[in-house]
């Protein structure tokens, strides 16, 4: 008796360490998608004054609607951490909750980029338009793709929490999750930055 | 109490106080670039530099407060690829921009 209990204190154990790997192997991917970043930032910061003879960013960016959407993503950083604590605390119900507003903020702020996207089209600034609006529309258009994806990727995991409940498997999907959104946020930092805040001065 | 259930299993523990401190911190680090900014308060380099400096620091203050970094087990296998993948990108950027530099005719 005691030894299988022991067999399968062992056997779970084993289970919880292929978690604790696959969480640092999605680590490793969340390291090279920072490394992606890095080169489009590159491309930007090169192309920073390739206008050619269009539109520049001071004449169009308008910040007002950026702080809005900066705001929005550090608090959506902030709620998926709360779903974090949830978890840790077994509360699915509350987990849920947090995670819904996350995915909320997380439209909002895709919404915004639509909005910000569109309005720049209007006034004549494209991916086509210089290579300065190439490189800002690729590495913001980046990010924000990144964002969607996060989206459906919530869903998924909001789905399988209902049906499942908190395991060792969806506790690693949650955790992995979350180290994805603060990732996304930290280089919203950066193109606030560099793109926004350089972009107006 | 649950916490300390779960020691060692999870990748991440962290608390709300520390969620909270990394909030507060990244919105008074977002404002203050933004004053430095609109309100025009410095010469040109040298608000480039200080909003980098915050930028880089709030950073920090997010990997440590939201992603506990440093809660892992030792090794820290995480902390040592972050460190290759940032020393790969500040390569690219400052190596890029170096060579560049040369190409403006």
């Amino acid at each position: 008796m005691e030894m299988t209990k022991q067999h399968d204190h062992d056997h779970d154990h084993g289970h919880e360490e292929l978690e604790q790997l696959k969480i640092l192997g999605f680590w490793i991917f969340v390291v090279t998608d920072c490394i992606l970043f890095g080169t489009l930032f590159a491309t930007y910061a090169v192309m920073i004054h390739s206008y050619a003879g269009g539109p520049t960013p001071k004449e169009l960016f308008e910040l007002p609607g950026i702080v809005a959407s900066t705001f929005i993503l550090l608090t959506s950083s902030f709620t998926s951490g709360l779903a974090v604590l949830a978890m840790n605390k077994k509360k699915v119900n509350e987990m849920i909750g947090w995670l819904a507003v996350t995915g909320l903020l997380g439209l909002a702020f895709v919404g915004l980029e639509i909005h910000e996207f569109s309005n720049l089209a209007h006034e004549g600034a494209t991916i086509a338009t210089s290579g300065y609006w190439s490189a800002f529309f690729t590495l913001v258009g980046t990010h924000g793709l990144h964002v969607s994806i996060g989206l459906f990727w919530m869903v998924a995991l909001i789905i399988q929490l209902k049906r499942r409940g908190i395991t060792t498997v969806t506790h690693r999907k949650i955790t992995n999750f979350s180290l994805y959104w603060h990732f996304l946020d930290i280089v919203w930092i950066f193109l606030f930055t560099v793109v926004y805040l350089m972009g107006v001065m | 109490m649950t916490q300390h259930g779960n020691h060692g299993a999870h990748g991440t523990h962290g608390s709300l106080k520390s969620y909270v401190i990394g909030f507060i911190l990244s919105i008074v680090l977002t404002i203050i670039p933004l004053v430095i900014v609109t309100e025009q308060m410095l010469e040109k380099t040298a608000t480039i530099l200080t909003i980098m400096a915050i930028a880089v620091l709030q950073f920090v203050i997010q990997l440590y407060f939201f992603m506990h970094i440093k809660e892992g087990e030792k090794p820290r296998y995480n902390v040592h690829a972050l460190i290759l993948g940032l020393v790969i990108v500040v390569t690219i950027v400052a190596g890029s921009l170096w060579i560049m530099m040369f190409n403006k005719y």
